[in-house]
């Protein structure tokens, strides 16, 4: 019986090296311009941040709406600490420079951001998590609000560079290995936020896999009678909350070196509803589906379906309907229909193991 | 003293009414299905891009403000009927996120619509115009605005209140099933909440946008959200406390616009620190301390959990 | 639903199929128009775009070497948002374009910038007037003047010949352009000895009654708001219902006969400093008024009347700028094309055209601009130079 429940996991571990392997491979012989890499850098950027929010509403039941705002948290402490002493004057033009002058490695800027993050979580979680469902909501909706105007705000210019964008920090790019003269020897750009999102979405998997994420999944599926069994509600809820914030914030750092400028304005709420979205899509409960449909988001909307934005001709016939805005409509229409009609999304609560296990069944049978 | 504050109180009662319109299709869409309607503040973002098309169609502006609010009422009741009726034994979440879904799709569909460009809301007779009270200048619109809310909330309260239907919605919001059980018509009950919530949410839209004449996608939301705040603060389910609450939010919004200016006239602070900035983020203060210290809000009931 | 699919299937491949059909004799050379169709810059990224399209009318083949090219534009939307910035830069990257001119505003420039550089592509700026945009850069030109420049032309004008002694800047937060011409102009208004006051409004703000209640709270006798179309036309047209009759100054995003239409049958004093006045370069004029006559999503792009924008004028400059480095470079190679783009030179409809270190256009002269308040028109003042 053991032998056999574990060849799933063995194939899960070959695809998951297979695609590294080959995200490495591509990288080396497609051309750097590729739209391929865009999508896969954004992908991986948002996988991270899908997989955090669903830590928190698929498998805790916690219906948060606050993950912009921890994402502009670590987006900010990535910025504020990485951006090269000499660069500052330029970046912090209207504050004399700014307070900070020193930097730290790009790993250390990568955990600072996640901590930042899941402090303030801390912080908000104590007074906001003793709500109910919709209220705790909105609750977080407006701390995201609220902190992005706190970063906008003058007086913090010259750690926040206020309302203005920072610049100049290590991008994604600024993984590739260069030689003398500045000509790239190996690529890395893509597989390093591979790398980054892989491990920690690695993380969050094993948390699942502990006790703790089975207290969380208990809560979720009935809060009282988890409180019944002993599970501690309010310490289990405050620690899924700033877990997932901590992941929200190394997300936050990888956007904006996805971005390579950072500005709080970018953080709204529309950013919210796209990664819950995602989320949706993917299947609420699944971090297999939304890994996946975090790639299947991106790719569509910066690539495949980019066509629909431009006037298309067959022959001398012009494709009616076909303008700038009709890819958001085409996805919006696609995802009420996800949201409607396929309310399980992608996945459902299963995950890639679990789709090798059903087709051996199959084929058992 | 007084003459530095007047102004901004001006503004901030009309933009206080305005959200009180669309607060009440929040409260009480929240007090008969427990939903946030997120998709609330950008039907009344539609009614101004209707109002847009419909005007330079080159119609009469009463018959296009009468088209409007009808439309309106009319978008309401279909977004009701596609994406919330379907999922009426789903879980609230999902429910939820079908509001967040349908919010996305009419911006994008206004989007593609406009081609992401500010709309010029057309100028509407009289209520256009400027009129001078005391030390500020005005539209016309920021008196009709309270009184017509006003108005409104007293015929909206007799109907809850005096007939059939009204009664029907009291017996919804107390408890879904009994309800149905009693043979009361559900379906066409929320459709109605739907219909007149829209309805209200249209003549706001007409007298927001008459302020402030641009429309674009995003137009909805801020006010949106604003008027959700509202009607939390004023205790979710009820009408009045969502309309004061609303009041309260649209003064001291535009009170914090003004705060700068006010502390230094009062001579409290020797040069400007940008606290302006600070007018909507306070809105979700306000919201984060009154779920903490008073969740039912001012006026509203307090409801039991049951196991 | 496999039958769905398949048709779609079909329709994609279709698609793709009548799209590398369109195959021209002469070789492609590909210049990249990065500018917002959409957002609050959008209005005038489409007049901005006119330019460009209209030189490409004008000019739609160019001799490189020995080849006669044929030039085609590869638009993308930067949504007026420098998050949206990114992508539409990577597009035009992927797109393998010779050259990019763009854009309107200089924080979309700047969040676009990185990704042109990475990829080794020059950009010419239009009309980001940010000094940020070029500086300690090799890759990005700039054919308009600066805002130190353009911010002391309009402290000049409101302190010298409008008589202003306080104004009151308002610009949209965390926008470079508006912060940046913000900061210049108050310190030259300083410099003058006027009194300045700063307030910010949220990206989406309509609401600018209680921004104008603070103006005439402050004694201002100015109001300076060099921000987007979008926020301009409600500020002027809020003031007029406010009864404000204190002059508003802005910068050259606000020449746009879409401004001037909110001023008209109003009795606000609208002045801006821009980059060209209609009637300087009547061969231009008449060509580009003869296009959009007979184009109506051209017309319709241009705010619905055929008064030209000083954008304009710029977009058709770069486009001519761009078409002048590729033969100066006698290749379509990005990086050959970015290496003889400092020597580039040329005549342009708003003044010559020559580049200085940092890869800016030199310039002296700025012309202010009134709308008249009966026409809705924009008239003449002064050309100013600052020595």
């Amino acid at each position: 019986m053991k032998t056999k429940s574990r060849k799933p996991a063995v194939l899960t571990w070959v695809i998951v090296a297979a695609v590294y392997a080959a995200v490495f491979a591509a990288e080396q012989i497609l051309p750097p311009s590729s739209m391929l890499f865009t999508v896969l850098k954004k992908g991986a950027t948002y996988a991270l941040v899908a997989v955090s929010m669903n830590l928190l509403n698929g498998f805790t039941g916690i219906f948060s709406l606050g993950q912009a705002g921890f994402m502009l948290i670590g987006a900010y402490v990535y910025g504020i600490f990485t951006i090269p002493v000499e660069s500052r004057p330029v970046v912090y033009q209207y504050y004399e420079g700014g307070l900070i002058q020193f930097t730290v490695p790009v790993a250390v800027a990568l955990i600072l951001a996640g901590l930042a993050a899941a402090f303030f979580a801390l912080l908000i979680g104590l007074p906001v998590l003793r709500l109910k469902s919709d209220y705790l909501a909105i609750a977080t909706l407006g701390f995201a609000e609220i902190i992005r105007v706190i970063v906008q705000w003058d007086p913090m210019g010259p750690i926040t560079n206020g309302a203005n964008m920072l610049r100049m920090f290590p991008s994604f790019n600024d993984f590739n290995i260069r030689d003398a003269e500045g000509n790239v020897t190996l690529y890395l750009s893509t597989l390093v936020p591979f790398l980054i999102a892989g491990i920690c979405i690695g993380l969050i998997v094993l948390l699942l896999h502990s006790g703790y994420g089975r207290a969380l999944k208990s809560i979720r599926d009935d809060e009282i009678a988890a409180e019944a069994m002993g599970i501690n509600l309010a310490h289990h809820k405050r620690l899924a909350f700033c877990i997932s914030s901590f992941f929200a914030g190394i997300g936050g750092a990888m956007l904006a070196m996805y971005q390579t400028t950072v500005q709080a304005k970018f953080f709204t709420t529309a950013m919210t509803y796209e990664i819950l979205l995602i989320v949706v899509i993917g299947g609420v409960g699944s971090v297999t589906g939304s890994v996946f449909s975090s790639f299947l988001f991106v790719a569509a909307s910066e690539w495949w379906l980019r066509f629909l934005d431009e006037k298309q001709m067959i022959g001398n016939f012009e494709v009616p309907l076909l303008r700038n805005g009709f890819r958001l409509v085409v996805f919006s229409i696609i995802i009420m229909v996800v949201v409607l009609f396929f309310r399980k999304g992608i996945m459902g609560t299963r995950e890639l193991p679990d789709l090798f296990r059903r087709k051996r069944k199959e084929a058992a049978k | 003293m007084w003459d530095t504050i007047f102004p901004y109180l001006l503004s901030g009662i009309s933009v206080g009414g305005q959200y009180a319109l669309i607060a009440i299709g929040y409260t009480m869409v929240y007090g008969i299905l427990r939903l946030i309607n997120f998709a609330h503040g950008d039907v009344f973002m539609v009614a101004g891009i209707i109002m847009v098309y419909i005007a330079a169609s080159g119609l009469p502006v009463w018959i296009s403000v009468l088209l409007v609010l009808i439309i309106t009422a009319l978008v309401g009741f279909v977004i009701e009927r596609v994406a919330y009726k379907p999922l009426r034994t789903a879980p609230r979440m999902s429910v939820m996120i079908s509001a967040i879904g349908v919010s996305y799709t009419l911006q994008n569909l206004v989007l593609y619509i406009t081609g992401g460009l500010n709309k010029q809301y057309p100028a509407i007779p009289v209520i256009s115009d400027s009129v001078k009270i005391g030390s500020a200048t005005t539209k016309v619109v920021t008196i009709v605005t309270p009184v017509l809310v006003i108005l409104l909330v007293v015929g909206l309260v007799m109907l809850i209140n005096r007939t059939k239907i009204g009664m029907a919605m009291r017996a919804v919001s107390k408890d879904f099933e009994t309800a149905q059980l009693m043979g009361i018509k559900i379906n066409s009950v929320i459709s109605t909440t739907f219909v007149i919530g829209s309805f209200l949410a249209g003549v706001g839209s007409v007298l927001y946008f008459t302020n402030y004449p641009t429309v674009i996608q995003t137009s909805g939301a801020m006010p949106g959200l604003k008027a959700f705040v509202a009607a939390v603060f004023g205790g979710i389910g009820s009408i009045p406390g969502a309309v004061i609450g609303a009041f309260i939010i649209g003064i001291m919004e535009n009170l914090i616009k003004g705060l700068d200016v006010i502390l230094f006239k009062a001579g409290a602070i020797s040069r400007p620190l940008g606290l302006a900035i600070f007018s909507d983020a306070f809105t979700f203060a306000l919201l984060i301390i009154i779920l903490v210290v008073k969740p039912t809000g001012l006026f509203g009931e307090k409801t039991t959990d049951k196991v | 639903m496999k039958k769905i699919a398949m048709i779609v299937l079909a329709l994609i491949l279709a698609l793709s199929c009548a799209a590398m059909a369109v195959a021209e004799d002469l070789p492609v050379v590909k210049i990249g128009v990065f500018e917002p169709a959409s957002g609050d810059s959008g209005a005038g990224g489409k007049q901005e775009t006119l330019g460009v399209q209209y030189a490409n009318r004008v000019a739609p083949t160019v001799k490189v070497g020995d080849t006669e090219y044929k030039v085609e534009l590869v638009m993308a939307d930067n949504g007026s948002s420098a998050d949206k910035a990114p992508s539409a830069a990577q597009k035009l990257v992927s797109e393998n374009v010779s050259i990019v001119l763009g854009s309107y505003g200089s924080g979309v420039s700047i969040a676009g910038s990185e990704y042109f550089k990475n990829a080794n592509i020059p950009a010419i700026g239009l009309t980001c007037t940010n000094p940020q945009v070029t500086a300690g850069n090799s890759h990005y030109f700039r054919v308009c003047f600066l805002d130190p420049f353009q911010g002391t032309v309009l402290a000049n004008y409101a302190f010298k010949e409008l008589g202003a002694k306080t104004a009151y800047c308002l610009g949209e937060a965390g926008n470079d352009y508006d912060q940046g011409l913000i900061k210049f102009f108050q310190e030259a208004f300083t410099g003058l000895g006027g009194m300045v006051y700063t307030d910010s409004f949220q990206t989406n703000n309509s609401d600018f009654t209680s921004f104008l209640s603070n103006a005439q709270m402050y004694g201002a006798d100015l109001i300076f708001c060099p921000v987007s179309i979008a926020y301009s036309t409600q500020i002027v047209s809020q003031a007029a219902s406010q009864g404000i009759s204190i002059p508003v100054l802005g910068g050259d995003t606000l020449d746009s006969n879409v401004v001037a239409a909110a001023a008209k049958g109003t009795s606000i004093d609208l002045i801006v400093t821009t980059f060209y006045q209609e009637g300087a370069n009547a061969e231009f004029d008449n060509g580009f008024k003869a296009w959009l006559a007979e184009d109506a999503e051209a017309l319709t792009n241009n705010g619905g009347n055929d008064m030209i924008a000083g954008v304009t004028c710029m977009g058709y400059d770069g486009y001519m700028t761009a078409l002048a480095a590729l033969q100066a470079a006698g290749s379509i190679d990005s990086a050959a094309v970015m290496a003889a783009l400092p020597a580039v030179e040329i005549d342009g409809v708003s003044g010559h055209i020559a580049f200085d270190e940092t890869g800016d256009a030199i310039r002296t002269s700025a012309f202010v601009k009134k709308a008249n308040n009966e026409t809705g028109d924009w008239e003449f003042v002064a050309e100013q130079t600052v020595e």
